[in-house]
């Protein structure tokens, strides 16, 4: 770890050591910092309670598509991950919940076949466990690379909170540095709850396509959490210190008949 | 160097109807009989010739090929085959919230004299229409409407059709602002509540998010011409090699052909088209659509209303697991 790190929000440069203990949010302007998975999980469930599953599901390469292999192969490597999400069981203060975290440095957190397929059973799990669900999503949308069988992770993810909907298993999700395009269009947007980090980028299009599209004026916090907090389309924009307690009396209230029983 | 458009790439075809078109403008008009033969054979030449070049030209479409045919624009467009399909289409319009999207239409219809409900996105044919509905890319008000009427086909026991020809769905500001993505996300989820028949059908352009939300069929049919991909090619392009005019490579490389979709068992169905593609004769284009649709319908209406249900949302969990 390099000992500076400077903040891309203001341009101060902060100790890395304070930065990483403040759990990578600037201590000067507040930008929070995209959070790796396995960080996120433990500032945010009770200590040690995790318990990873699926850890084994992986992408294949089913396209055939030009140096798909080699860039998976690197983000392997790079991160230590079969792939971008880590899913599994936690709790928060006692109470448990089926979880599911992104990474987004792992291929920009994109959503194939294998992360469609673990989000679909981390939803199914708190269905079949009868508790809550809990999704922290950070990508920059489907995964390119496998084609058509990204695209039907939409469905797929669907389906899924389609079960927990009819099962009356309540869904959280929280939308992180940058929540977009075929997630958003999928599991993200339609949680019972939706909380969201400051400033973090949340849009269905890329930023660029978008400004190209519209004739209107672009807000300047266009495609942001505080964007689409007015927009009606998300519930509660929560510091990343506060997000442990809010979901903590989220699962409490929701969950309430899931912990009765 | 690929052609960049369905004209280039169409471009002998063209010529040839073109010459057609004016040799038939002056046998209406010759008086001289030996001269008339004389045009009559050549218009039969140039009908052989159209022949052959279709022969060759659509024997073996590369997949920008199709990307060209699927969205060229004299392919037929959703009204075209609803239409030649069913009869007695009432348009419905608007979402009750904001407003009426004219990028989806939908409606209840017969089929065979029974009533279905019929959405689609509707791509316009001149500068006027396509402006109006947007180039079929819909806003949140479209999937809204769609939401809407398939929440009456399940009051009121219509199977649900559904047409998807769509580039996209609207990327602007104004569309982000009132939950493009959000819309998309509910429509998906809606499908799966829906205990009649869901049949779709992709025509023309299966864009990503845009074609998907109204795409969650029992049977989800796919045009032998239309192409179904989670990216345009151009974009795909455009993000890995920075170069949007490589697209044909990445419509290689992104299998989104109707062939690639059906032996990946992503799609049911690959419905054939007439030779030369759809355009050539829409008619017998819809009437192949037409047959397919009875056919799966009929399976479909087999089955009771929670099994049609439950079969949808097992579909789509278990779609793409590999090995």
């Amino acid at each position: 770890m390099e000992a500076f790190t400077k903040c891309s929000g203001c341009g101060k440069i902060l100790y890395s050591v304070e930065f990483e203990q403040n759990d990578r949010v600037c201590l000067h302007c507040g930008k929070h910092h995209r959070l790796g998975a396995r960080r996120r999980i433990e500032i945010t469930f009770d200590p040690g309670s995790f318990e990873e599953h699926d850890a084994d599901v992986a992408s294949s390469d089913p396209l055939c598509f030009p140096q798909y292999k080699e860039k998976y192969e690197s983000a392997m490597a790079k991160t230590g991950m079969k792939e971008g999400v880590l899913s599994g069981v936690a709790s928060i203060d006692g109470n448990e919940a089926s979880v599911a975290v992104a990474d987004f440095s792992f291929m920009g957190g994109s959503m194939g076949n294998a992360v469609g397929e673990k989000i679909a059973r981390t939803l199914d799990r708190a269905c079949q466990l009868r508790i809550p669900c809990i999704v922290f999503c950070s990508s920059g949308g489907a995964r390119m690379q496998e084609g058509l069988f990204s695209l039907m992770t939409l469905p797929k993810t669907t389906a899924s909170v389609h079960r927990c909907r009819e099962s009356g298993i309540p869904y959280i999700s929280v939308f992180t540095d940058p929540t977009m395009a075929g997630v958003l269009a999928s599991y993200a947007s339609i949680a019972d709850v939706i909380l969201a980090e400051p400033g973090a980028m949340v849009g269905f299009a890329g930023m660029r396509v978008s400004k190209q599209a519209g004739v209107s004026k672009v807000p300047d916090d266009f495609q942001t959490s505080e964007f689409a907090f007015r927009s009606g389309m998300i519930d509660k924009i929560v510091h990343r210190k506060e997000i442990r307690p809010v979901l903590s009396v989220l699962l409490k209230s929701l969950g309430a008949k899931c912990y009765a029983g | 160097m690929p052609a960049k458009t369905w004209k280039e790439w169409e471009a002998p075809l063209l010529e040839l109807e073109e010459g057609i078109a004016k040799l038939k403008a002056l046998i209406a008009k010759e008086q001289d009989e030996d001269r008339r033969e004389e045009f009559i054979a050549k218009v039969s030449e140039y009908e052989a010739g159209i022949d052959r070049y279709i022969a060759t030209m659509y024997s073996h479409l590369s997949p920008w090929e199709k990307v060209l045919v699927a969205r060229s624009e004299r392919r037929p467009y959703t009204l075209d085959y609803v239409s030649a399909i069913f009869t007695q289409f009432t348009e419905l319009a608007g979402d009750r919230h904001f407003g009426n999207d004219e990028a989806i239409v939908g409606g209840p219809a017969f089929l065979d004299g029974k009533p279905v409900m019929v959405i689609g996105h509707q791509k316009g044919r001149n500068i006027q229409e396509r402006q109006r509905r947007n180039f079929a890319m819909s806003k949140p008000e479209g999937y809204r409407k769609a939401m809407r009427l398939m929440d009456m086909a399940n009051r009121f026991g219509l199977p649900v059709i559904t047409f998807v020809d769509t580039p996209a769905a609207d990327p602007g500001v104004d569309a982000e602002s009132r939950g493009i993505a959000e819309s998309i996300a509910s429509s998906i989820l809606r499908m799966f509540e829906l205990e009649v028949p869901v049949i779709s059908a992709i025509i023309g352009e299966g864009g990503s998010g845009g074609a998907i939300g109204i795409a969650v069929g029992n049977v989800v049919l796919m045009q032998e011409h239309a192409i179904y991909s989670v990216i345009p090619p151009e974009g795909c392009a455009a993000i890995l090699w920075r170069m949007p005019e490589r697209g044909p490579e990445a419509a290689e490389a992104l299998k989104l052909t109707a062939e690639s979709a059906y032996q990946f068992k992503l799609i049911d169905e690959i419905v054939q088209e007439p030779k030369g593609g759809a355009h050539r004769n829409p008619l017998e284009a819809a009437l192949l659509l037409k047959k397919s649709i009875q056919k799966n319908l009929d399976a479909l209406l087999k089955m009771s209303p929670s099994d049609l249900k439950a079969h949808r949302s097992r579909k789509y969990r278990e779609i793409g697991l590999i090995g």
